[in-house]
């Protein structure tokens, strides 16, 4: 209770200093503390996996697969084990009994189909790039020359490539069981009364186009063995999750299995992941007993990473003649590519919560099947579901504005949870803690000057103007923080949402905080050093962060879904709330008071109403020292905690997008962009902000430039970065952002996670702006990516 | 195997090279020069630029033979008496940086733009970095960056 109530305070405390507007300078949190990273990252002394260097190291390259689909016939390495430098080559069927299945841990329904997943193919490929066999060699060139010699002999079969298709009985099947992998459903309330005689009905289908997540640093794998124990480096946002599946996978016992994930150059969902790449360095340096690297070219990593989105979604919506919503119906075609990996099946179910938005109504009902194609699997990236459903409810909502002929903003205000409704159970039965989408609103409409925009929009439709104006709005929220324990189990999750921290006061006075949480580019160090540094009272500078180690940090289950700082930052509040608890009982017997004579400020001890006081630190030193503890307190001053969110947490938020679209050429630019969010209270606002403006380049990438192209016999098109086109500066805009904050109230710190939410906003404000602007024109949707030739089409 | 002379912050190197081998590779293979790493492989993404002979290139495009004679500067030999350059300093006050991956390529062109124009508009930046791709911060914090390095730069030059 003591540590709850202590928390408490922290929090209060912590609400009072997160106001940019009023700064308090003896706190850290609130700040925008420039970065504890930044040294190193900018001195070029980084420890990316690539770079690791081990005696007698070896270098591993891979084999792939040339079609969508065939039947490997065979496969002949003679050659290239004689070509120089070359130590081994494998073919899939060389280690068939070895390398196992790649794992699935969410199983979403009791019916699922699971095909077995070998790491390397051994009779039959199902996406183009999948491994058939694989070179290790002294240096990374001549593993690459090995690999021309190797001679596959395939036979191929019908790719399948559309998902509709592909649930007809006379398309081919990727797997033997067939290509529906799952049927997922959920229905609140009486959608059919809600259907029924409806005065207003929108229908529509969207497609989310299959996304490649395109982290900078390519995935690499480092793996070693002494011939009892393993290491295993790798580009990794999941070292915890990955230990326990490797070793499920493997073999390898897990307390000797050590997985690293030194310093990571992105992952947005991407690395997020078991890969046929970790297994098989293992399996390499197991069988080998020499160290194995493997480093993935971009081409590689275009085919073979796991892509994102690919969906077809039917959206139909009921509502009043005054625009409220009656009821939400939606269908789901979600492309599972050709296996299931790591969390493919659950990512849409993420999703099923959300196609409801920030909007109140009396029906749902979700229909989800997961569909088997000859792809690369997909599983998550950046938002992960909730992109999808924020897409197709804000698109729908601008669709029923229009037939309404109501101000987008006002058929939202119609719909949504009012101020004073929070806490608010929604129909999709997730309870929204917090949230105030009014001041969000007036915020973002103040600063975007909407009324004038629309007024310059109505004179260029007026005018005639060749380049017409769009306005784009998206009001959304998401569900995030993952995730209480207990829900993701009633989902069929294979594992907890808890996190885990440590809390180590040294002799020195100065503070180690293991965290079970893995940054990739978050500042996840600056960020749990200001919580540290408020909670204990020690400075900023005094503490170090460390994570990413299996033998450092031994508990932990990592970074993804805007997690890191709701959980794992409430973990390391709570180790902090234990230690003080012990330092208050060490002082205690030191300053011969009780305990609750004691005041705590400033990073000391005092007894109230005297001078006598000890720091936390010299308790610190006491607690090593250990000559005079009191009875049943242990030596050093330090605490490990963990934190299982009761709920989710639900940032949110009013973005606006200015588009002008030249209707000659189809060139959309983007004019301004306001993204005024809500993500509680923010520990670093300068961190804060550079999360949302990436999370906006990834949203505005898909709406606009992004695609996975496959052609008619499903090799992928898009494997470089000439045509798998991320943005470069020149394509976006400066952007305005602002923000509101409520506080969640599920957590403590009152913080809600703001990894996703530019991400989820984004793409339908971006998109609405490109159909309003195309509005006088007949045009009611493009499909994404937004191309200058595909807008040109849509007006003629 | 031809044999190369090349010397790479401010330290000079003979190796023998493959004709083959990429310079971006001479670097962090044989060098230990890992600061400057790979983003790709169709010199799209700009991870990999470095300073050869005072001009930006793209490492992994440029042969080891090819800087044969050359000096080359890394984003380790950036700092001087462990005090971080201009740019450097920008990047990290304007939170110009979140993974660090596509750092070391965009702080070099980001100097070399200033090279060409020392006192860009954001316009210019923009364009000017378009050979170097950041998947984190959507180059708004970048842009400002290289403004504020600009600043300081010329500050440093006018001031005697």
């Amino acid at each position: 209770m003591t540590e709850e109530l202590d928390a408490g305070v922290v929090a209060q405390q912590i609400a009072e200093s997160g106001q940019l507007s009023e700064p308090d300078s003896t706190r850290e949190v609130g700040k925008a503390r420039r970065r504890k990273e930044d040294a190193r990252l900018l001195a070029g002394r980084t420890t990316w996996t690539d770079n690791i260097q081990l005696p007698g190291l070896l270098h591993v390259a891979f084999k792939r697969s040339p079609m969508a689909h065939a039947r490997i016939v065979g496969v002949d390495v003679s050659a290239a084990r004689d070509m120089p430098g070359v130590v081994a080559v494998f073919s899939g069927q060389d280690v068939a009994d070895e390398q196992g299945s790649l794992p699935c841990a969410w199983p979403v329904t009791e019916d699922i189909v699971i095909p077995d997943h070998p790491p390397m193919a051994v009779r039959e490929v199902r996406y183009p790039g999948e491994a058939v066999a694989c070179v290790v060699a002294t240096d990374r060139y001549l593993a690459a020359d090995a690999l021309d010699a190797i001679d596959v002999d395939y036979e191929p079969l019908p790719p399948v490539l559309d998902m509709a298709e592909a649930l007809t009985e006379a398309s081919p099947k990727v797997h033997e069981s067939g290509n529906r992998a799952f049927t997922w459903t959920f229905a609140q309330g009486d959608i059919d009364a809600a259907f029924r005689d409806a005065p207003v009905l929108i229908d529509r289908t969207y497609v989310q186009q299959r996304l490649i997540p395109t982290a900078m640093e390519p995935r690499a794998v480092a793996a070693t063995t002494d011939g009892e124990s393993f290491t295993l480096w790798s580009s990794t946002q999941i070292p915890h999750v990955l230990r326990v599946m490797l070793a499920l996978t493997t073999g390898i016992p897990e307390h000797r299995l050590r997985v690293v994930a030194p310093d990571v150059g992105g992952g947005f969902g991407s690395k997020l992941q078991v890969t046929a790449e970790e297994v098989l360095c293992l399996l390499l340096t197991r069988r080998l007993g020499k160290p194995v690297k493997w480093t993935e070219s971009r081409s590689e990593g275009n085919l073979t990473v796991h892509h994102g989105r690919d969906q077809v979604q039917h959206i139909a919506l009921a509502a009043e003649a005054d625009g409220r919503v009656r009821g939400v119906k939606v269908e789901l075609l979600a492309d599972m590519g050709a296996y299931l990996m790591l969390v493919t099946p659950g990512v849409p179910l993420l999703g099923a919560f959300m196609f409801n938005g920030i909007y109140k109504m009396d029906a749902y009902s979700f229909d989800c099947t997961g569909v088997f194609t000859t792809k690369m699997p997909t599983d998550a990236y950046r938002g992960a579901g909730r992109p999808e459903a924020t897409y197709a409810i804000e698109r729908v909502m601008d669709e029923l504005a229009a037939e309404l002929n109501l101000d987008p903003i006002e058929v939202r205000r119609r719909n949504w949870i009012r101020h004073e409704e929070f806490p608010y159970t929604t129909i999709a039965g997730l309870t929204y803690d917090s949230g105030n989408y009014e001041a969000a609103t007036e915020k973002a409409l103040s600063l975007f000057g909407y009324d004038k925009l629309r007024a310059e929009q109505s004179d260029r439709r007026d005018r005639g103007d060749p380049v017409q104006l769009g306005i784009g709005v998206s009001t959304y929220t998401e569900m995030c923080g993952l995730a209480p324990s207990r829900v993701l189990g009633s989902l069929s999750y294979g594992a907890g949402g808890w996190e885990h921290g440590s809390v180590r006061m040294l002799p020195t006075g100065k503070v180690e905080v293991v965290t079970g949480t893995s940054p990739h580019g978050q500042g996840h160090e600056t960020a749990w050093s200001q919580i540290v540094a408020d909670s204990l009272g020690v400075p900023f500078d005094d503490i170090a962060v460390v994570h990413g180690d299996t033998a450092i940090s031994h508990k932990g289950m990592d970074t993804y879904g805007s997690r890191s700082l709701v959980v794992g930052g409430m973990a390391v509040l709570r180790a902090c709330e234990k230690v003080k608890e012990k330092a208050r009982r060490l002082a205690a017997h030191t300053l011969e008071c009780s305990p609750d004579d004691l005041e705590f400020s400033q990073g000391a001890f005092k007894v109230k109403g005297t001078e006598s006081s000890k720091t936390i630190q010299e308790l610190a030193l006491a607690a090593f020292a250990a000559h005079d503890l009191p009875e049943g307190v242990e030596p050093r001053l330090d605490a490990d905690a963990t934190f299982d969110p009761e709920n989710f947490s639900f940032p949110h938020g009013t973005h606006l997008c200015a588009i002008e679209v030249d209707t000659e050429t189809g060139m959309a630019r983007i004019r301004k962009y306001v993204a005024v969010d809500d993500v509680g209270h923010v520990i670093n606002p300068l961190i804060v902000e550079g999360q949302v403006h990436g999370g906006l380049a990834q949203g505005i990438a898909q709406a606009l430039y992004e695609e996975a192209v496959h052609d008619a016999e499903g090799n992928l098109l898009t494997t470089t970065m000439a045509d798998y086109l991320i943005p470069t500066a020149a394509d976006l805009p400066d952007f305005v952002t602002d923000r509101t904050e409520s506080p969640a109230t599920s957590n403590p710190l009152g913080v809600k996670g703001v990894g996703e939410a530019g991400t989820i906003a984004s793409t339908p404000a971006v998109v609405n702006a490109v159909v309003d602007a195309l509005r006088p024109h007949g045009v009611h949707d493009i499909q994404m990516p937004c191309t200058p030739e595909r807008i040109w089409r849509a007006i003629r | 195997m031809p044999r190369i002379a090349v010397t790479v912050d401010g330290i000079r190197y003979e190796e023998d090279v493959e004709p083959r081998l990429l310079l971006v590779h001479l670097l962090r293979d044989r060098l230990g020069k890992t600061g400057t790493p790979v983003g790709c492989d169709t010199s799209n993404c700009g991870a990999c630029t470095v300073m050869l002979d005072g001009k930006s290139v793209k490492s992994c495009s440029v042969l080891a033979v090819q800087a044969d004679g050359s000096d080359v500067v890394t984003i380790e030999g950036l700092a001087t008496a462990g005090t971080m350059h201009p740019m450097q300093r920008a990047f990290h006050e304007e939170h110009a940086l979140q993974c660090g991956y596509c750092t070391p390529g965009m702080v070099m062109a980001a100097i070399d733009l200033l090279r060409e124009d020392p006192d860009p508009s954001e316009e210019t930046i923009r364009h000017g970095l378009e050979g170097n791709l950041c998947r984190c911060t959507g180059y708004c914090n970048i842009v400002r960056a290289v403004r504020r390095g600009a600043q300081s730069m010329g500050q440093a030059v006018t001031t005697p």
